[in-house]
């Protein structure tokens, strides 16, 4: 595969041709805040947080979904790309109802570390209180969708990890929520092989074990690439 | 026309308050009512949520007693499991407790009330407080400072931070204690039976020199309710309950707190957000009781502990039945204090507190849990229905400053009625009106589930309702 040269923040980077501008920041050791991006699931540029700035441009482009081309130059760290990132992660906690006090991931949040990471110290909007349920049918794991971000990391490694195809996106903007099945409780899923890959791929406290409490939930998403890479790359085989 | 006085905001208690006080055409005290003025609602939107978070969120009603709401609240959820919890959970529970009762009493008598016996009634209103405390007896503060550092350090060395720690768990506890944490607590508790020792010798001198208002502040009949252990000992966690008497007999006994509906009726005023609890055969307004340190005492027969046994028979002869004072809720704070360093230094010598088993694990196997705990103000329920799935249905839960609702409106009408003359009230006297509720150390963050330190507001108002005379400090 061909490699492209291009320019990060100034500094000359070459990736193979068809990388992400995220691949090839991490490539080169440069930092792009994410938050719907999962190492070993495709991407979907949900949460707009890696947003950066191209020249030539004249809009915002999210690093993982757009692929690099040949003298292109990517700015990830502008003021005008800070202030857009502390408004997005201002606009997702107003949206729902994020309670950091009382979450199973409270200190382990990739939500609650990147607000903090850039210096999201308030909230200017108001928020929403939207009244969404808990799903807790399930004998093993629970859906808080006050929490959920909709970044569909769940759904993403439900269909392409696991091949199961239970979790999926329901209704249209702030209003979709995640459904398992044909939107039925979870418990009552016929296709989940309670395998808890969403559970582990999951940056909030939306997906949990049942019976954590404040700040138990703590999550290793490594898992899920090693699992996606043993496999594509057939370690497994013997 | 008769008058009505306002005190509003109430101040050095937890939380936002106001009294009337009514007066008739010859300014004579007619009534007196104490209004909770903020509400929270947490009874209300805890539904939906998991019962496992529980404990973290009631206990952010307030943050001078979280431990009280933690406990409760895992207490109900162990209901929910339908499990025993480990023994050393338990343990390690009610050492936290001990810690809570020793940080909260300290608060409690040094910080909010000892500014009253120590620089008077009279005092200016801008020094009668911690800080006047501070300048007029620098000893004295700091020793009450250091021991409320001192049970926060306890609750600090179970549950890793000294407000909200989240540790109880349904269940049981999330970690045990460590070595270092046994002695530190080990290395300080000389200094607090010091402390405590010295207050009760102050305590006794502001009694001498208190009599007259020791016999009005909130002295009336009225039952007593707290938990007990089995032989009727002193208990703080996990006992059972007793309801007392003013004669001293024992009207209810060993009742285990899952059915205190059976005994406890709740009813509203308009005028306050604070439930009004009563006992239920009795009906209101005769079914008046008190909880909290003066209860506790009175329906025990002992502390248990040697040092607090001593005092706990001085306070016992002040009455022949039970010692029914408000004012005297100070003396039995101080005992209490006491007792729970005597346990404290019992517990921490126990091994079992390092054991790794701390936590049982189940599933919902009742759709209802009752926890329920001694907080320092007094009995704390915590009453949860949940679905098969956990989530809850209904929450109630009934504060100790609930329980003392009625009292404590008693309480500011017998001083009102002794002291007021007239809509012109000196200061000094509306000190002793907002005394009067100091006694019960009422946490109204709590009770209404209302934020921020409380200010308070008196109004005197006259017959017709109009409005005479209101004072407002902030």
């Amino acid at each position: 595969m061909a490699a492209k040269t291009l320019n990060i923040n100034g500094k000359q980077v070459s990736a193979d041709e068809g990388a992400t501008i995220l691949e090839a920041a991490i490539e080169a050791g440069i930092k792009i805040p994410t938050l719907c991006h999962l190492d070993g699931v495709y991407d979907a540029g949900a949460c707009r947080l890696c947003l950066v700035e191209v020249t030539g441009v004249n809009k915002l482009l999210s690093a993982c979904t757009t692929r690099i081309a040949e003298g292109m130059e990517v700015h990830t760290d502008t003021e005008q790309l800070r202030k857009y990132r502390r408004m997005t992660l201002e606009l997702l906690f107003a949206e729902r109802n994020h309670t950091c006090s009382a979450c199973v991931s409270n200190g382990h949040c990739e939500l609650q570390a990147l607000a903090w990471q850039n210096g999201m110290d308030h909230v200017r909007y108001d928020y929403c209180f939207p009244r969404w349920s808990v799903d807790a049918s399930h004998p093993r794991y629970g859906l808080d969708h006050n929490r959920c971000i909709l970044c569909t990391r769940c759904v993403r490694v439900c269909w392409h990890i696991e091949g199961a195809g239970t979790k999926n996106v329901a209704g249209r903007g702030a209003k979709s929520f995640i459904i398992d099945d044909l939107a039925q409780p979870w418990g009552d899923s016929e296709t989940c092989t309670s395998c808890g890959k969403c559970v582990i791929a999951c940056p909030t406290g939306a997906l949990f074990t049942r019976g954590s409490t404040v700040a138990e939930m703590e999550r290793d998403p490594s898992k899920l690439a090693f699992i996606v890479n043993a496999r594509e790359r057939k370690q497994w085989v013997v | 026309m008769g008058k009505r006085i306002v005190i509003d905001p109430v101040t050095r208690i937890e939380g936002h308050a106001k009294i009337s006080i009514f007066l008739d055409d010859a300014g004579h005290v007619t009534d007196a009512e104490f209004h909770v003025v903020e509400f929270r609602g947490f009874e209300k939107f805890c539904e939906g949520r998991p019962y496992g978070e529980m404990p973290s969120i009631t206990a952010r009603i307030c943050g001078i007693c979280p431990v009280s709401h933690l406990l409760a609240s895992a207490r109900a959820g162990d209901a929910i499991m339908a499990v025993a919890i480990p023994p050393a959970a338990d343990k390690l529970r009610r050492l936290m407790n001990l810690g809570q009762i020793v940080q909260s009493h300290a608060l409690s008598f040094f910080h909010l009330s000892a500014p009253d016996f120590i620089l008077g009634w009279n005092a200016p209103q801008a020094t009668r407080n911690v800080f006047g405390l501070i300048a007029a007896d620098p000893t004295l503060a700091r020793a009450g400072i250091r021991l409320r550092q001192f049970g926060q350090e306890i609750i600090e060395a179970l549950g890793g931070r000294k407000i909200h720690p989240a540790w109880a768990v349904p269940g049981g506890v999330r970690s045990g204690i460590t070595d270092q944490g046994r002695a530190r607590i080990r290395e300080r508790l000389p200094e607090a039976f010091a402390t405590a020792e010295s207050a009760l010798r102050l305590f006794w001198k502001a009694l001498d020199e208190n009599r007259e208002e020791a016999l009005i502040f909130g002295n009336f009949s009225s039952l007593f309710m707290g938990m007990v252990t089995a032989d009727g000992t002193w208990e703080h966690h996990g006992g059972n309950l007793r309801f007392v008497d003013s004669a001293g007999s024992v009207v209810a006994d060993q009742i285990d707190p899952a059915r205190y509906r059976d005994y406890i009726a709740e009813s509203v005023q308009e005028a306050s957000y604070l439930k009004t609890p009563y006992f239920k055969s009795l009906g209101l307004p005769n079914g008046i009781y008190r909880v909290g340190p003066l209860a506790r005492l009175n329906i025990c027969e002992r502390m248990g502990v040697p040092r607090a046994d001593a005092e706990y028979r001085a306070f016992r002869q002040m009455s022949r039945g039970s010692v029914t004072s408000s004012f005297l809720y100070h003396h039995a704070r101080l005992i209490e204090i006491l007792a729970a360093l005597e346990y404290i230094e019992r517990a921490i010598e126990d091994p079992e507190l390092s054991t790794k088993h701390l936590r049982a694990d189940a599933g919902v196997n009742a759709l209802r849990g009752v926890g329920a705990s001694e907080a320092p103000r007094g009995t704390l329920f915590h009453d949860y229905t949940v679905d098969p799935s956990g989530l809850l249905k209904s929450v109630n839960l009934i504060v100790a400053t609930g329980h003392n609702n009625l009292a404590m409106n008693r309480t500011v009408a017998q001083i009102a009625r002794h002291y007021v003359q007239g809509d012109d009230i000196p200061e000094a006297v509306l000190n002793r009106i907002e005394h009067g509720i100091r006694c019960y150390d009422p946490c109204l963050s709590c009770s209404t589930h209302a934020a921020g330190m409380m200010p308070m507001k008196v109004t005197l108002v006259g017959p017709g309702g109009r409005i005479l005379r209101e004072v407002t400090r902030g």
